[in-house]
């Protein structure tokens, strides 16, 4: 099989670098580590999935109402998923508040749909899900990483800067609390985007 | 009246959808290369969120909430429908995304031509459906406050993504280096139009 179907998505044309889709969910759920792993999972798996059934159902949904079709495969799949966080993590499906809802309108599983389980067979479909998902998953994480630590001065909740540095304890450091606010997940993103873009325009020069 | 106006301005700039919430991202990003198409996206938005959102309230108010079924008889005071709610939103979203589209082509053939192609980008756009979400946690009390908060957050939408193609058709004339082109500037500067949003985020209405 062919393995650039993994490995693809995770670097090269990653979701949210590269194609800019699920922008939305990409940048709320990054506050902490822990919700924005727990997002990262869901995703892949609704994606996967959403891929294999619609990539099984190809030749029988009639082309004029295939978005809805896809939609109702994500949003079956999407209560799935919140039934199961509600059941299993409470806090942090409260943490993550709508933006579980907000999984069924993320840009990746409809345009992962469109534009490769339509047209290929299931398993290709669900590892180019899963390859998808992994690669916005690892996005999540790498911009939950430096918000949390950087805000908070945590990792998923376990205090990484020495207490007696802070101000209060009598040392020099303070959180920088603007890495909390919504902006900075943007500008986080977009340094990101720059870093992919020039590395991989020295790739392509050699 | 004067909370409805509160809850209208509120939505517009406090609780803006994309700086507060980045509800609608993929769409803003993309379609906000000039101001032309830009202001069709964001019309067609404010449209569309300001039918479905009421629309959804109907729905959950009198079919999904826990006890909302009691209207057709005692015996219905107990279901609790709401782990359907995703399904039902998005389905209204889009039949009804799918019904004005075929309106507008048979009756407006000229505001088809300069809305249409948005049109079907609206069913998933997740401005839309957050929302419905947002208006089912917050639990909005009348029908009035939910069309408010829908048409208040689709212009708070509309002014977002105007402001930000206006910027982006100033930029082609500045020299930004070239890895940053394109995305990662327009990423940059919505979080510094972001930062400026902050400013509002303190007021109490």
């Amino acid at each position: 099989m062919d393995k650039n179907i993994i490995t693809n998505p995770i670097l090269k044309n990653n979701p949210v670098t590269v194609l800019v889709l699920g922008i939305c969910s990409a940048l709320a759920v990054t506050v902490k580590l822990e919700p924005a792993c727990v997002m990262a999972i869901s995703v892949t798996a609704v994606t996967g999935f959403a891929s294999l059934i619609a990539s099984l159902l190809r030749n029988t949904i009639p082309n004029r109402i295939r978005i809805i079709v896809q939609l109702v495969i994500v949003a079956l799949l999407v209560i799935l998923v919140d039934q199961i966080l509600k059941a299993f993590a409470y806090d942090v499906s409260k943490q993550l508040s709508v933006y579980v809802g907000l999984i069924i309108t993320n840009c990746i599983i409809m345009g992962r749909i469109e534009a490769f389980a339509l047209g290929n067979k299931p398993i290709p479909s669900l590892l180019d899900g899963l390859a998808n998902g992994a690669g916005y998953g690892l996005i999540l994480i790498a911009i939950a990483f430096i918000r949390e630590l950087f805000g908070s001065g945590t990792l998923f909740g376990c205090q990484i800067i020495p207490a007696s540095w802070y101000a209060a304890e009598g040392g020099w450091y303070f959180n920088n609390g603007l890495f909390i606010m919504p902006p900075m997940a943007l500008i986080i993103t977009g340094c990101f985007i720059w870093l992919q873009r020039s590395f991989q325009k020295e790739d392509s020069k050699k | 009246m004067q909370d409805l106006i509160s809850l209208f301005v509120k939505s517009i700039f406090v609780d803006n959808m994309i700086f507060a919430y980045f509800l609608g991202m993929c769409s803003f990003l993309a379609v906000s290369k000039n101001v032309k198409t830009a202001v069709g996206l964001g019309a067609a938005v404010i449209f569309v969120l300001g039918i479905t959102v009421p629309l959804n309230y109907m729905l959950n108010e009198y079919v999904l909430k826990p006890g909302a079924l009691v209207w057709m008889g005692e015996e219905y005071a107990n279901i609790d429908l709401s782990f359907l709610s995703f399904i039902i939103f998005i389905a209204v979203i889009a039949a009804f995304v799918q019904l004005v589209e075929m309106v507008v082509e048979k009756f407006a053939p000229a505001l088809y031509s300069q809305l249409g192609i948005f049109l079907p980008l609206i069913a998933v756009n997740c401005a839309i459906m957050g929302g419905s979400l947002f208006m089912q946690q917050r639990g909005y009390e009348t029908l009035a406050e939910a069309t408010t908060f829908g048409l208040g957050s689709g212009i708070g939408w509309f002014l977002a993504i105007v402001s930000l193609a206006a910027i982006r058709e100033k930029l082609a004339y500045s020299n930004v280096p070239e890895p940053l082109k394109g995305l990662g500037i327009a990423f940059i500067i919505v979080g510094l139009m972001g930062i400026a949003f902050m400013g509002f985020m303190g007021i109490q209405l």
